[in-house]
């Protein structure tokens, strides 16, 4: 394996299947299945390394994958969500073009875990090389034996395919991407029941981020407990930060959890031409902005990030200088949520227009003084209140933004135009 | 009619999923019949409704939920330019501006001979590239300038 | 069970309910839009949010399952709040024009507005504008701004009426509910998407504009078509009917109507209507006073009794009209001294008659069907002759029931058949035959498989089975198949009384005549209750010969239809909903109503005609002085339990005659909308896509033999008679058979419903 862990370029050549297996590739599968490792081995080093979802939700990996029942007899399946459509998140982007075996040997064993035969992989609409990368990657392994029947030789069989999405944000969630896959469009489902009793095609059914499943070969090969050690306490191992917006040198890093932002920013080439920062989304376009200063003495893990008052979310870092205009960004993230509303949750459906239309509004030099406030109240009456987070997604880009920075909306407001 | 190449497409796609699943395949369906025509038409539904054996308005409402099905003719080209957040602050106005100068077409226009068509896209999940623009949901090219999409225009108008 | 507590209250309620089910039954209200108890559960609308004991969020209560010692609070400060929240949204881009919206004083978001919307709006911006969609001549969907999206109509297509015929399309704010491609909804069960619908988008377009819903009477009544016997809520203004909704009632209609019960009173407001009594005079049909036509009758009756005989006076009902006409009629014929009276009109096979041991029936309760596990269906259009019943069927295949299925034609069913039989009206008994002989050698495939591993069968025989000229053979052998799988066997019914029909006695003894020779064999005189003779008949071109032939023909009926050709005067007299009388459904439930508007013009109840006429005619027993009094003596009193009979006469035979095909064999059906008269007068019903000319249907395999192409017009033939009609391409059909409808004027110089047909190039 490269230095990096999952991460990789264009250069490292991983995408063919023989490069992957000569830098140690395809070696926890085949550990797995020599040991004959136990189902209940295999979740306790996920438990010990303490992986929590890297779609976003950070939900423990360990403990989902315990939740798919055992002795059942039926079709299970196991879902990557390569969805990636998070504003500011392009990470599962570069695990699929330049890493995809190590995608396939951690769901085969994650597969193989619980006893799944089938699985997908959904990928963005937008990314067409990716899936392309993918394709050609399940292809090769399907014909190399770790994919298909005999895996390896062994009594194990597991095959992956591809599903490509096409424009909608809202299929990252777990539920929609199921109907998606199912054909249908993609509305999220009511929770319970849950995927892993009621899935894809109503079977049990297991869904992890594509940065998810990336990091199992690591945690089999090296052990859960190194891979724990990597990050900090809370927040185990390593994690890819995708940094955009303004930026001199933005892209994705491959980062301990914990890492200081000051040193993420650092890699990233340091605020484009040597402006200001003013402010940064720390977890993807959902999160809660946080203001340069709460900003450079925050650390990437999920405790540090939730106690500063935002979230890690998908680790996507947005950064914005002094340039940017906070009711403009705003205005085009509430437009996002307003897009990609799947449309059946009344506040949803209603509330993310309302939303921008307001900000719109105070954008366009119309903005009223009690639309802050009213703003406030229709994100109360959001979040919370919906089948999916994206309700609450919508919401939070707004309180967040109105926490920090209600001055330069209030400015904006009464001036008409903008504070920078 | 659906083509024969976009049949034998679907029957490779239809392999993914159950048998009993047909209806899996109908966004990939739909994608072989834009990229066969540019757009997506009513009969091409019915088409592919009949094809997979589900309701006509089950393939409607798939055609109409997800944002980059055409349901007009986009040109030849279409040109699907990201505005969301990072490609905004990385001047995708810039970019839009700029092909609306060359083209001479606004959003969600085509130029007059049919080569190209603008389109606005959300997020396409590659924001280090920004700002961006797609050629047919096909390929993306990223950090644009705009000498870059001069280069790119040129080698369209050659095609 | 579990406990639970809601609002303070301890409830029991069974494990797998949700939170919105255990409150109802307790009887406390919780607002909702998008729940709906007979629809998936799509928790869209958010308004019923409660508060959970534990919860961090206000949980949606038709989607939250009951958990024991579960706390709720449908009105604490929490989920009021939520609830607000939502009905706020829910109006900013609904149009606020409840005093000009035809759902104004019915609707769910306007009274729910008055609880939870605040005083002012704080919406500000422009409002959504969806266009107005138009889906056919029943639902109108003009005004889609104010459509919630709450999917019931959407999920009521699909899943009852088992066809997507409506979508949401597109997403978030620019979500439409929309058909798709702008066409029409075809569902011979749409109407009920009007009900469903908690505002007023989709509404009723033959009532629209028509009446404000508190200007309304509401009376009850029972359906007057299929044999299902559905609740009417009956709406009148000024005398007039303006609407019909339905009585929910689970054991019969559940809270559905088909659209033939709901919207075939516009039939009554037909310009056909016949008014005032007539005769014909030197060829001339005058207005008469009433005693003046109704001692013409009688005087033609009694002069016929006494001279040629009163076995030449033949009486023919429909199976639509009522218990107590029905009753007076035969009582009227017998008293006059001829036993010739029939209701039977489109029956060919009357072998059992004299034979059977009560009414045939469904032979088990409505409920009963739904509970099947295995089902036979034999012989019927199901979805068109019963279609509220198809929707029971049809759940409860979707809930694992095995529907098995032969007939002579393979409409799409909206449902997934376990296995079909589809064979020529000639071959029905023979394939009979061989699955009762599968049955008792235990074969484990096809339709013997499917009905032996069955718990709880049902053999059911639809109208062309019952219309079949091998009926008996039919019934013999499906009710052999029944009792070797321990499975009810019934009959589905043609109309509203064809239960009744046989309780009142409307059908001949050993020495009358039935329905079929009445016609074979001409009478010289003819009464008419309700009878189209060429539509209603198993053979319109011999039912309109004689009664051409005959020389008096006396017409009971409430519209000026063919008859005016061949009739000699005419009664007008009060179609369904304007007269009172009773219907006996197919379960052998007794409903009695009262009508619900007065009769037209000078229309009176065809009872009372009937007891006018009795008394001239000096026949014993006709004082009645209420249609009750009539039903009470027709049936002596309310349980007739010991009355349905469908016990089998004849043994099927052992050895089944050979199919003899020559030539081409007529299919009939008869179109939903062309049932009986009153509905085939309904204007909106007659613009329906199942109200389109009749055409030929030949599998694509006989037309090529004929050298005839889909959409050329044919000459169909029968007997003397012939039609040109347009030819079409179905091959789901067998081959050697010609699908033409009956009970359809453009096909009423043909010849019976079965037997041979032929086609050529026009
Ligand atoms: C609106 C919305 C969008 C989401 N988008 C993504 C996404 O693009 N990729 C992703 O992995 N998870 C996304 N999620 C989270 C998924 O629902 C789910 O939690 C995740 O795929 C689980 O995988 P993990 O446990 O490995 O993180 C999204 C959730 C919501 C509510
Ligand atoms: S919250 Fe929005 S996106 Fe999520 S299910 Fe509801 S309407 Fe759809
Ligand atoms: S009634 Fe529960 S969400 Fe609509």
């Amino acid at each position: 394996m490269s230095a990096q862990i999952i991460l990789a370029t264009a250069a490292d050549g991983l995408a063919k299947l023989d490069n992957y297996v000569k830098a140690g590739g395809y070696q926890a599968l085949r550990k797995v299945l020599t040991e004959k490792m136990s189902a209940d081995a295999i979740i306790a080093e996920v438990k010990a390394s303490g992986l929590r979802g890297r779609g976003g939700a950070g939900f423990p990996t360990g403990l989902k994958w315990s939740f798919m029942p055992k002795n059942y007899d039926g079709v299970k399946y196991l879902v990557c969500n390569s969805d990636e459509g998070e504003p500011g998140t392009c990470k599962d982007r570069d695990i699929l073009r330049y890493n995809p075996h190590v995608l396939i040997e951690g769901m085969a064993i994650a597969a193989y875990t619980m006893s799944v035969k089938a699985g997908y992989n959904y990928i963005h609409g937008e990314i067409f090389e990716a899936y392309e990368v993918m394709e050609a990657a399940c292809e090769e392994a399907r014909k190399a034996g770790y994919l298909g029947k005999n895996i390896l030789g062994f009594d194990f069989e597991f095959d992956l395919h591809n599903h490509m999405g096409y424009g909608a944000y809202v299929c990252g969630e777990e539920t929609a991407l199921l109907e998606s896959i199912e054909g249908k469009k993609g509305q999220p489902r009511f929770k319970p029941p849950f995927p892993a009793s009621f899935g894809l095609y109503g079977k049990p059914t297991t869904i992890n981020n594509t940065e998810t499943f990336a990091s199992i070969p690591y945690i089999i090969c090296e052990g859960g407990q190194k891979f724990a050690e990597l990050g900090v306490p809370n927040s185990g191992g390593i994690k890819l930060f995708s940094i955009s917006g303004h930026v001199n040198n933005p892209g994705n890093f491959e980062l301990p959890m914990g890492t200081p932002f000051k040193k993420l920013l650092e890699l990233a080439g340091g605020v484009r031409n040597g402006h200001k920062l003013k402010a940064v989304i720390p977890g993807g376009s959902s999160m809660p902005v946080l203001p340069a200063e709460i900003m450079m003495d925050v650390n990437l893990d999920y405790d540090s990030l939730q106690k500063a008052g935002s979230y890690l979310g998908s680790g996507a870092v947005i950064v914005m200088d002094e340039t940017t205009c906070m009711v403009k960004a705003l205005e085009r993230l509430s437009y996002f949520y307003f897009e990609e509303s799947c449309g059946q949750c009344t506040p949803c459906r209603e509330g993310t227009g309302w939303l921008y239309r307001i900000i719109h509004r105070i954008e366009h030099g119309e903005g009223k003084p009690e639309d802050l406030d009213l703003l406030l109240s229709l994100c109360d009456n959001i979040a919370g209140r919906t089948v999916c987070a994206l309700g609450d997604a919508a919401a939070w880009p707004v309180q967040g933004m109105l926490k920090h920075f209600r001055k330069e909306f209030e400015y904006h407001i009464e001036h008409k135009r903008c504070l920078v | 009619m659906l083509s024969q190449q976009i049949i034998t497409l679907i029957d490779k796609e239809l392999k993914k999923y159950p048998a009993d699943q047909r209806q899996s395949a109908v966004m990939a369906a739909l994608r072989f019949v834009q990229d066969e025509k540019g757009w997506i038409a009513p009969d091409d539904m019915s088409d592919i409704a009949e094809y997979l054996g589900m309701p006509q308005m089950a393939v409607f409402e798939v055609a109409t939920f997800y944002h980059m099905y055409n349901l007009k003719p986009m040109g030849q080209y279409t040109l699907t330019v990201c505005t969301n957040l990072s490609c905004q602050l990385c001047g995708s106005g810039d970019t839009l501006e700029h092909l609306h100068k060359r083209l001479g077409i606004g959003l969600g226009e085509v130029t007059a001979n049919g080569k190209y068509g603008i389109r606005e896209g959300e997020c396409m999940g590659a924001c280090v590239d920004a700002p961006m623009f797609s050629i047919n949901n096909k390929q993306l090219c990223g950090r644009l300038t705009n000498e870059k999409i001069d280069q790119i225009l040129a080698e369209l108008d050659k095609q | 069970m579990i406990n639970i507590e809601i609002d303070g209250i301890k409830i029991q309620t069974e494990n797998g309910a949700t939170v919105i089910e255990a409150a109802h039954l307790a009887g406390i209200a919780i607002p909702h839009f998008c729940y709906h108890k007979k629809l998936s559960i799509a928790a869209n609308c958010r308004m019923c949010l409660v508060q959970v004991e534990k919860a961090p969020k206000p949980l949606p209560a038709c989607a939250t399952p009951v958990a024991e010692g579960m706390k709720v609070f449908t009105h604490s400060e929490q989920a009021v709040k939520a609830q607000k929240g939502v009905m706020e949204f829910l109006l900013v881009n609904h149009p606020l024009d409840c005093p000009i919206c035809d759902q104004g004083g019915e609707c769910m978001l306007q009274d729910m507005s008055v609880g939870y919307g605040g005083g002012n709006s704080r919406y500000h911006e422009e409002k959504r504008v969806v266009l107005g969609k138009d889906l056919g001549p029943l639902v109108s969907a003009e005004e889609m701004s104010r459509c919630i999206n709450c999917t019931r109509c959407v999920r009521f297509l699909q899943e009852v009426a088992g066809q997507m015929e409506l979508g949401q399309a597109f997403r978030g704010e620019h979500a439409e509910v929309m058909s798709f491609v702008s066409g029409t909804i075809n569902s011979e069960l749409s109407g009920n998407v009007i009900d469903l619908c908690p505002v007023g988008a989709l509404t009723s377009k033959p009532f629209r504009y028509k009446a404000r819903s508190w200007e309304l009477s509401r009376r009850r009544s029972v359906s007057a078509h299929d044999s299902l016997g559905s609740g009417l809520a009956v709406h009148t203004k000024n005398n007039r009917v303006l609407r019909v909704l339905p009585i929910e009632n689970e054991a019969i209609n559940e809270c559905w109507l088909s659209d033939k019960d709901r919207f075939a009173y516009e039939g009554l407001n037909s310009s056909e209507r016949l008014t005032k009594p007539m005769i014909k005079k030197d060829g001339q049909w005058q207005e008469v006073p009433w005693q003046v036509a109704l001692e013409f009758a009688a005087n033609g009756m009694r002069h016929l009794a006494n001279g040629a005989g009163a076995e030449q006076i033949g009486a023919l009902a429909t199976a639509n009209s009522t218990l107590e006409e029905l009753y007076l009629l035969q009582k009227m014929m017998r008293g006059i001294g001829s036993d010739n009276v029939d209701f039977r009109l489109r029956q060919s096979d009357f072998s059992t008659d004299g034979k059977q041991q009560g009414a045939p029936w469904l032979g088990m309760s409505i409920a009963d069907v739904g509970q099947a596990d295995r089902l036979l269906i034999v012989g019927s259009f199901l979805r068109k002759d019963h279609p509220v019943l198809a929707a029971r069927i049809r759940r409860a295949v979707r809930k694992g029931a095995q529907a098995n299925i032969i007939h002579s034609a393979d409409d799409d069913l909206l449902m997934p058949l376990a296995n079909k039989a589809i064979v020529a009206p000639d071959a029905i008994v023979e394939t009979l035959a061989q699955i009762a002989k599968a049955v008792a050698a235990k074969q484990t495939d096809g339709i013997a498989g499917s009905l032996s591993s069955g718990q709880r069968v049902v053999v059911l025989l639809g109208n062309f089975a019952q219309q079949h000229p091998q009926a008996a053979q039919i019934q013999a052998l499906a009710q052999q198949i029944a009792a070797a799988t321990n499975g009810k066997f019934g009959f589905l019914g043609e109309a509203a009384n064809s239960v009744g029909g046989y309780l009142a006695q409307a059908t001949p003894s050993a020495k009358g005549l039935n329905a079929a020779s009445m016609l074979a064999a001409p009478r010289k005189a003819y009464l008419l209750l309700n009878v189209e003779a060429e539509l209603d008949c198993a053979n319109p071109q011999q039912a309109i010969a004689a009664m051409q032939a005959a020389d008096l023909v006396i017409a009971l009926s409430a519209y000026k239809h063919h008859a005016t050709e061949y009739a000699d005067v005419l009664l007008p007299i009060a179609p369904y909903l304007e007269t009172s009388g009773t219907f006996v459904s197919c379960e052998g439930r007794v409903q009695s109503f009262k009508g619900a508007v007065k009769p037209q013009g000078e229309a009176r109840p065809a009872w009372k005609v009937l007891r006018v006429l009795g008394n001239l005619l000096k026949v014993e027993g006709f004082e009645f002085d209420s249609s009750e009094a009539v039903r009470d003596e027709a049936i002596g009193g309310m349980d007739i339990a010991a009355k349905l009979n469908n016990a089998s006469p004849a043994t099927a035979q052992s050895a089944i005659p050979t199919p003899q095909s020559s030539g081409l064999q007529r299919v009939s059906d008869v179109p939903i909308y062309a049932t009986d008269a009153v509905v085939r007068r309904s204007a909106p019903l007659q613009a329906t896509a199942d109200a389109a000319l009749p055409q030929v249907w030949l599998h694509s395999d006989e037309l090529k033999k004929l050298g005839v192409q889909a959409g050329e017009t044919v000459n169909v033939s029968q007997g003397q008679g012939s039609v040109k009609l347009l030819a079409a391409a179905d091959d789901k059909l067998p081959k050697g058979v010609v699908r033409v409808a009956t009970g359809h004027a453009a096909t009423a110089a043909l010849g019976a419903m079965f037997g041979t047909i032929s086609v050529e190039r026009a």
